[in-house]
């Protein structure tokens, strides 16, 4: 089994599997500049347009800055241009710094200060040229699979994932780990129902209480905004690809993070070890929030489980799909990296096709395209912290 | 996980399962072979849904993965169709919740 890659090696001794340079808007009102600076600038150049407004409370506002400094610090990112319109509560030069404390180029860029969008664009493409020069000095260099942090993440579920994506996908995580690297699965609301058998794997007390207690708070938080997942889940979609009940649904979603122990449970956003085997993340049940949420912890790469399909990508990681429905293999060839649907029909064992999962995030990380990054797929969003649970965290 | 496909119409995902995920859309009727004994499908069942492979009196826990997945809300026989109509969650229905305080 091919354990070898050749990634750049960063200044913080993280290694990259891409030589990015990120272009961060600290708002929604600098994300349409960020956009149209890479847009022109190259294939290398990757913005990440989100929705955040200029002011947002200080929870909200602490969570933005933790996504856009962690983006900006994954080993990914040789380089980085953080755009601000100006009038944000965020400092475009105190994310800035975060970033450059791995010892990475990072340059800010105002657009109010530099005369609008015009003058921004022009000075945003030459800024993105230097960086690119900056960040083409990085060490292209041989690493193994253990410096490898993957993340996994599930979308568009039918019975598939659970009885072959997910255990294929498990068993590339088991390999990983097994391997000496990371991998990481999250979406917390999905342990709902299976929560008990996770909290058995934990390493620790410790840890077994930090998952129970994320657990919990997903499910208050969802009461809190009227939505009741024991109730909702599995949606209508997943009933009608055969998942019966929330724990059906949910034992069928951890298999993904194989079968290793548990060894910690981070925050959204929060760094992700190196070499730390199975580490879960707190993050929601939107896959795009969540891809996000894992990538500003580190991770290099995303392996993506889907049984109906799914096109979704990332700015700065290379997002590998992986579908156990041939129908979906067939109909979505284009957007599918790894067909696990060959168990579905009986062609390979579970194990063999985790084999295959992990040959492949090999192959990646030695530079191979996926799918979404060949056809540009980079969605990128970040969780909000909700109204009525900033309400109750300030006991109002 | 280690998975055991019967006749190559479904799959058993752990020993002492007591339903099995369709490989395919199985018919009414069909019969699957598993190991000495004969399920007869008693329903159409579509690709990625289960039907029991043993009789399941109501109130009985229903396994997959070889974890509690549901309980039966009716007695359902063997070789039918295990679904929302027949099999409820066991850790809660809000949905259910709401409509009595209502």
């Amino acid at each position: 089994m091919r354990r070898e890659f050749t990634g750049y090696r960063r200044e913080s001794g993280r290694i990259g599997v891409r030589n990015h340079v990120a272009v961060l808007p600290t708002s929604v009102a600098s994300s349409c500049v960020a956009r149209g600076i890479a847009a022109e600038a190259g294939a290398w150049a990757r913005a990440t347009p989100h929705q955040m407004g200029a002011n947002q409370p200080d929870e909200a506002r602490a969570q933005t800055e933790r996504v856009l400094v962690g983006v900006g610090r994954n080993p990914n990112v040789g380089a980085a241009l953080v755009v601000e319109f100006g009038t944000e509560d965020i400092d475009a030069a105190d994310l800035a710094d975060r970033i450059a404390r791995d010892g990475k180029p990072v340059e800010t860029l105002s657009v109010r200060e530099v005369g609008g969008m015009a003058a921004a664009l022009q000075r945003g493409r030459t800024a993105l040229d230097s960086l690119n020069e900056a960040a083409a000095d990085a060490r292209h260099e041989s690493a193994d699979a253990s410096e490898l942090v993957v993340g996994v993440e599930c979308g568009g579920s039918d019975a598939t994932p659970g009885i072959a994506a997910n255990p294929a996908v498990g068993d590339a995580c088991d390999r990983l780990v097994a391997a000496g690297g990371t991998a990481s699965f999250s979406e917390t609301p999905e342990f709902i129902g299976a929560e008990h058998v996770l909290a058995e794997r934990c390493v620790d007390e410790e840890t077994r209480r930090r998952l129970l207690d994320r657990v919990e708070r997903r499910e208050a938080t969802a009461d809190l905004i009227g939505v009741d997942l024991r109730g909702a889940q599995p949606s209508p979609g997943n009933q009608e690809g055969g998942l019966t009940t929330i724990e059906e649904k949910s034992l069928g979603a951890i298999s993904k993070g194989g079968t290793t122990p548990v060894r910690g449970i981070v925050d959204y956003a929060e760094r992700l070890p190196v070499g730390g085997g199975l580490v879960l993340m707190d993050t929601p049940g939107y896959d795009v929030e969540s891809v996000v949420g894992k990538v500003a912890g580190g991770a290099q790469i995303i392996v993506f489980t889907t049984g109906r399909g799914s096109t979704t990508g990332n700015p700065v990681a290379p997002v590998v799909k992986v579908t156990g429905n041939p129908r979906t293999w067939e109909r979505m060839r284009s957007n599918m990296d790894v067909n696990a649907g060959a168990v579905v029909e009986g062609d390979a064992t579970i194990s063999e096709a985790g084999e295959r999962v992990f040959d492949e995030v090999l192959a990646v990380a030695d530079g191979k395209r996926t799918g979404a990054e060949t056809r540009r797929m980079e969605e990128f969003a970040i969780t909000e912290v909700h109204p009525r649970e900033l309400a109750e965290v300030r006991g109002k | 996980m280690k998975g055991r496909v019967l006749d190559g119409a479904a799959l058993v995902l752990a020993d002492g399962d007591s339903v099995a995920t369709a490989l395919g859309d199985l018919d009414d009727g069909r019969e699957v072979r598993d190991g000495d004994r004969t399920v007869t499908l008693a329903d159409d069942v579509p690709f990625g849904h289960k039907f029991a492979l043993d009789p399941l009196p109501a109130g009985e826990t229903v396994r997959k993965y070889g974890e509690v997945i549901g309980r039966t809300t009716a007695a359902v026989a063997a070789g039918e169709w295990v679904h929302t109509h027949n099999c409820e969650s066991t850790r809660g229905r809000g949905d259910v919740a709401a409509e009595v305080e209502r």
